[in-house]
Parts: structure tokens; C-alpha cells; sequence
């Protein structure tokens, strides 16, 4: 019984430790004999159960950092830290280990295998992971329940709609119980009232524990969301999603 | 990512891309079906040469003029260009050799046979009783040349199958009246048929042969004998005992024929039937090995087509696997996607291959092309062998566009739109 004040203490410590963090990151992109300041330094800790929308204008560096959170774009300095251990130093085996366990990712176009079904989709994650086919099968279609499409197992992504389609990719997200999902415009190839279902989706989401970063251009849904940052040209700062000064 | 999960993905590709899959496939299934296809043939070529030789008796050596001797020859009195004679036929079976068994000598010359309105181009083969015994030919009906024949210097004749067929369709031969005209038409003889042997099948001169008694076309034809009265024959047959070292033989034999020849360069040729066997294994060979070649080269084309696909189908899936790598795939697992995919469509090329390559081969075997029959042979190791080749350049097609499917960048292939 003297051992339970430090397992309060370790879950405490583990609550604030953040799951993924970035330390001055930067990234500078060198095109045609320009030097582009794509991302200047900055700071951000997402902990658990953080509902994080990061705003801007086309080309202000809001998807270049959610490359740099999901590790498959490399940082020019600083560092991106999931659980408070430092990503650069990973190979590209390991980085593609964490992206596997540990993040989860919604594409704006949807990104998914035009030959396989929506099932075959989910399952790849978790194939991939080695979950067994028995097991895989039957996670995927808990998922794919789970975001309204149980009737829609077997159809392939020509066959379902744009707002089925984006379901789909948060499935398939979602299949390894990922610490993070992170979504670049989720809703940017949708119409208005499939977009807001979809954003509804990722609130029921956080609701139940999943942290997600979410990235987008439209101010009205970044601000459904727990926390807010603007970006503009590679400068990001947070503000209060409920405080429409805050937005100008 | 297991294999089993690679080789489902694997699959739905290949559907998914049907005319493309179905156009790779093609050049390996006709890599494949030709190694094994080609090599059946130059296997049964060998087969069957060997055979032919095999026929030709047990244990046989043979004895012939050589060829700069009856080009020194050439020209003379006589039309028979030879430097061999009975007598020497005669002095190799009275040395009383153990090793021998028979002996038998012969003549060669072309002749047409007539019989009625029927006529047929045959060689006349101007022998002695023992041939048949020599040569390991079996009489259909009738008899074969009887020692009384010999003898006698009778006018008799046993008939090849084919010529027995072509002179006498309907009627028995035997009993039956044969002309044979020789030098081209200058000097036609009778003679009555005594017997028709069994066809020896394939290519077999026998076949095609009238054997008569050497000792009545002697007496008829003066300049078969030398100045010296000695009975010129083109080919003397030894057949060795059972168990006997040939090669002694040969050199005991060729011993004897030099000290009658009374040279010290042989004017003959002395070849045992593993000699011809050997001969004719080293060209069939060399023809097998030369399919086996042409059917490898359409393999190796069949396998830069798989390789060529491989690397269009890299280029067109970067998103997917764009994709694949954003989604936790390593590069272990893209390597793997594609070289079982590659491997897939090989070994699926490569059985299909081998069903046409045996089914062809079945299919050729006992045709006739031209003048010739073709015999194949399916060989176990071909099989193995073209579908291994298959399966391995499958593999090596693969490695190198799932190389290039791994340095893919997955943030430039998802924006690959």
C-alpha cells in the first residue's frame, strides 16, 4: 500500500507529460534558388484528450507542421517529441513504427486504395501492425460501424460519397488505437453540410478520449474546436476559440 | 505485413490491371512453354538418334574405307571406291579372336525396284546370311539370306518394309518377282522374294533396303573384285563377344588391316557404336543446348517484361504507396508488396507456361515435319528448371521497382493527384 502515492504521482506525471510536442521546430524550403521559411520556430504540446485546430491562409505553413507532427517530413531544426522522446534520431523503420502505433492520419482527399473496399482499407492499418486476419476483419468492421458505415463494408471508394469516403480514412485512422489523430483539412473536399458532419464526427471522437489535431482554412470549424492556433507565414499563435476578437 | 496478406494485395492487383497482367504473363508463358517445348525436342532428337544407332545391333564395330583413301581411289576402273575387301572380312573372323563374335561384310549402291507398275528408289545392300544376325533384323515373313544362297550366288532378294509396301500393296511378296535396275538403268537383274523384314520405325535405313546374296551380284558384277581377285565390300560389320574390351579390338583389328593393307597409315576407319553414340550425343547435345539457349532468351525477354511492368506500375501506384507508408508501412513491407506481386504474376506465368510447354511437346511428338518425324522427350529437369528460371527472374524483376517503390516520397506521392 506505500507504493500508492507514486502511481498517483506516475499518472499524474504521465498526464502532463505531453504525447506530442514540437521544440523549435523550423522548416526552410530551398525552391528555385529561393529560400522559403515554410515554418519559423515554435513551440506546441498536445496532451491527451486535446482537441487542437490549427487555422491559416493557403500556404501559411499549417500542413507543413502537421507533416512535421506525423513524422513524414523532416524538420530543418528543432524537434518533434512523441511522449517526450525525440523523433529525429529515428530511422526510417522506427519513424514508420510510431506512425503505425502511435498516429493516426485523415487526408483532405481522402487517400484511400481505389482498388480495395472500405473494410480492405481499415484493415490495411492493421494488417500492418499484424493484427490477425480474424481479429482485423472483425475490428474493422467495429470501426467502420462506429462511424455510421456498417452497411457499407464491401463497397469500394468510386461507390461511396465524399463525406462516406473521408469516414472511411478516419476508420482506418483509428484502427490502431492511435495516441493522435492528426487530420489536414478534413472537410476541405466536402460541401458545407457534409463537412460539418464530418467535424461532428471528430467531436464525438475527442469526446470519448481520441486527442486530435486538425488542421483547416475555415475559421468556423477550427473554433468548434478545444484549442485554436493561427498561422500566418509560418507564425503560429494560440488564441480563444470562443473569443471572436481573438480571430481578426 | 504478412506474405499471405502481400500475396492477397498481390492478387487484387493483378485483377485489378487484367490486360496488363495478361500481356506480362504472355512473354513469360512463352518463355516457359518454349524452354520446355524446345528442350522435349532436342531431348527426343537425342533419343531418337541414339536409338537408331542402338538398332543397328549389339556391340557393332565398323569398318569403312576412308575418306581420302576412296577420293585417291576415285576414278579408277571400278565404280565401287573402296579399299576394303571380303578377304579382309574373312582374315578378321579366321584370327580366332575371342572377342569376336560375327562378322559381315557388305555392299552399298542405289537401285530402283520394279515390280509390275510399282517402283520404288532403294539401296541394295549385297550381303551375306550373318547380316541379319549382325544387324539385329528381324524377318516379318520369309526367310533372310540362307548359307545355300551364299553358296549358290542365288538370285534372291529380302525386302525393307517401306519397299515391300510400295512394290506390293495388295498381294504377299514372297514368291513375288523384283527387278532391280543399277548404274542408271544400264544393267537390270531379277530376283524372287524370299522375305520382308519387320519395320525397324524412325528413320532406320533398313527400311528402305533390298539385301541380296553378295555372291550372286559377284558373279554378275566383274569389277566388284580387284585386280588381284579379291571381292571389294564397303563396309565390314565386327560384332564383338559379349563383355569384350572394344577398344582392344578396334586396335587389334586395325593392327591386322594395316599389315594386309601392308601401310603404316590406316585407309579405313574403325568407329565402335559408342563411338557413333558419342558422335551423335555431341551434336544432339549441341542442339539441345542451342533450344535450350533460344528458349532462355524468350525467358529473359518474358522476365524484363515483368520487370518493365514492375517499374510502370511503381511509377502509377506512388500515391498508393504514398499511402501505405503515411498509413506505418515500412519499407520492408513495400519491398515485400511488390516482389510478391512480381513473383505472383512469374510463377502464375510459370505454370501456365508449363502446362503449354507439356501440352505442346504431347502434341508434336510422332508429327512429321517435313521428311522428318519429330520425337519429344518431356524432361523432368526442364520443367523444373524453366519454372525455377521463371520464378527467379520474377524475383530479380521485382527487387529493383520495389527498390525504387521505397525511396518513393510519401509526402510528394499523396500529393501525387
Amino acid at each position: 500500500m506505500g507504493s500508492e502515492p507514486q502511481v498517483v504521482e506516475e499518472a499524474r506525471e504521465s498526464q502532463r507529460t505531453p504525447l506530442l510536442s514540437a521544440r523549435n521546430l523550423a522548416r526552410i524550403f530551398h525552391l528555385g534558388g529561393q529560400t522559403i521559411h515554410a515554418l519559423e520556430p515554435l513551440n506546441l504540446d498536445i496532451q491527451r484528450g486535446d482537441f487542437i485546430a490549427i487555422a491559416g491562409p493557403s500556404g501559411s505553413g499549417k500542413s507543413t507542421l502537421l507533416q512535421l507532427l506525423g513524422l513524414i517530413e523532416s524538420p530543418t531544426s528543432g524537434e518533434v517529441r512523441v511522449q517526450d522522446r525525440a523523433a529525429h534520431g529515428l530511422g526510417g523503420e522506427q519513424r514508420a513504427a510510431l506512425r503505425l502505433k502511435t498516429l493516426g492520419f485523415v487526408f483532405q482527399a481522402f487517400n484511400l486504395l481505389q482498388m480495395l473496399t472500405a473494410r480492405q482499407n481499415v484493415e490495411i492499418a492493421l494488417a500492418l501492425a499484424g493484427w490477425p486476419r480474424r481479429k482485423r476483419r472483425a475490428r474493422a468492421k467495429e470501426l467502420l460501424e462506429s462511424v455510421g458505415l456498417g452497411e457499407r463494408l464491401e463497397h469500394r471508394p468510386l461507390q461511396l460519397s465524399g463525406g462516406e469516403r473521408q469516414r472511411v480514412a478516419i476508420a482506418r485512422a483509428m484502427a490502431n488505437d492511435p495516441d493522435v489523430i492528426l487530420a489536414d483539412e478534413p472537410t476541405g473536399n466536402l460541401d458545407s453540410q457534409t463537412g460539418r458532419e464530418i467535424v461532428q464526427l471528430l467531436e464525438d471522437l475527442n469526446r470519448a478520449g481520441q486527442t486530435i489535431v486538425m488542421v483547416t482554412h475555415n475559421l468556423e470549424i477550427a473554433r468548434r474546436a478545444g484549442r485554436l492556433f493561427l498561422m500566418r507565414d509560418g507564425r503560429m499563435r494560440e488564441v480563444d476559440p470562443s473569443d471572436p476578437r481573438g480571430l481578426d | 505485413m504478412s506474405t499471405l496478406d502481400a500475396l492477397q494485395i498481390a492478387v487484387r492487383a493483378i485483377i485489378a490491371n487484367r490486360l496488363r497482367s495478361l500481356l506480362t504473363l504472355l512473354g513469360l508463358v512463352i518463355g516457359v512453354s518454349s524452354v520446355i517445348a524446345l528442350i522435349a525436342v532436342g531431348q527426343g532428337t537425342q533419343k531418337g538418334v541414339s536409338d537408331q544407332i542402338r538398332g543397328l545391333g549389339t556391340d557393332l564395330i565398323f569398318i569403312e574405307p576412308s575418306a581420302e583413301a576412296t577420293t585417291q581411289q576415285g576414278g579408277g576402273a571400278s565404280p565401287i571406291t573402296t579399299t576394303l575387301t571380303r578377304a579382309d572380312a574373312d582374315a578378321i573372323a579366321a584370327n580366332g579372336n575371342p572377342a569376336i563374335s560375327a562378322v559381315t561384310s557388305h555392299i552399298t549402291g542405289e537401285a530402283q525396284a520394279i515390280a509390275g507398275v510399282n517402283n520404288v528408289g532403294a539401296e541394295s545392300v549385297f550381303t551375306s546370311s550373318n547380316y541379319a544376325e549382325v544387324r539385329d533384323l528381324e524377318v516379318a515373313t520369309g526367310s533372310f539370306i540362307a548359307p545355300g544362297h551364299d553358296r549358290a550366288g542365288s538370285l534372291v532378294a529380302v525386302l525393307g518394309i517401306r519397299v515391300a509396301e510400295t512394290l506390293f500393296p495388295n498381294v504377299d511378296p514372297i514368291g513375288q518377282e523384283v527387278r532391280l535396275s543399277f548404274l542408271a538403268g544400264r544393267v537390270v537383274f531379277a530376283f524372287t522374294v524370299i522375305g520382308v523384314l519387320h519395320e525397324v520405325g524412325g528413320a532406320a535405313d533398313a527400311d528402305d533396303q533390298v539385301f541380296v546374296p553378295i555372291t550372286g551380284m559377284a558373279n554378275r558384277f566383274r569389277f566388284l573384285y580387284t585386280p588381284t581377285g579379291d571381292l571389294r565390300v564397303t563396309q565390314i560389320d565386327v560384332q564383338a563377344s559379349p563383355g569384350a574390351d572394344t577398344e582392344q579390338l578396334k586396335q587389334q583389328i586395325s593392327e591386322l588391316l594395316l599389315f594386309r593393307h601392308n601401310r603404316t597409315d590406316p585407309d579405313f576407319t574403325i568407329e565402335s557404336q559408342d563411338d557413333l553414340l558419342e558422335a551423335a550425343s555431341e551434336v544432339a547435345n549441341t542442339l539441345s543446348i542451342l533450344l535450350g539457349v533460344i528458349g532462355g532468351i524468350s525467358l529473359l525477354v518474358g522476365g524484363i517484361g515483368v520487370m518493365n511492368i514492375m517499374l510502370v506500375s511503381v511509377t502509377e501506384r506512388t500515391r498508393e504507396i504514398g499511402i501505405r507508408r503515411a498509413v506505418g508501412a515500412t519499407a520492408g513491407d513495400i519491398v515485400n508488396q511488390f516482389v510478391t506481386e512480381a513473383l505472383a504474376l512469374s510463377v502464375l506465368g510459370g505454370m501456365i507456361g508449363i502446362v503449354i510447354g507439356v501440352v505442346a511437346s504431347l502434341l508434336v511428338d510422332g508429327q512429321t515435319l517435313g521428311d522428318q518425324e519429330v520425337t519429344t522427350v518431356i524432361q523432368a529437369w526442364s520443367i523444373a528448371a524453366a519454372f525455377g528460371v521463371s520464378a527467379g527472374v520474377g524475383l530479380i524483376s521485382g527487387i529493383y521497382p520495389a527498390w525504387r517503390a521505397t525511396v518513393v516520397d510519401p509526402i510528394a506521392a499523396l500529393r501525387n493527384e
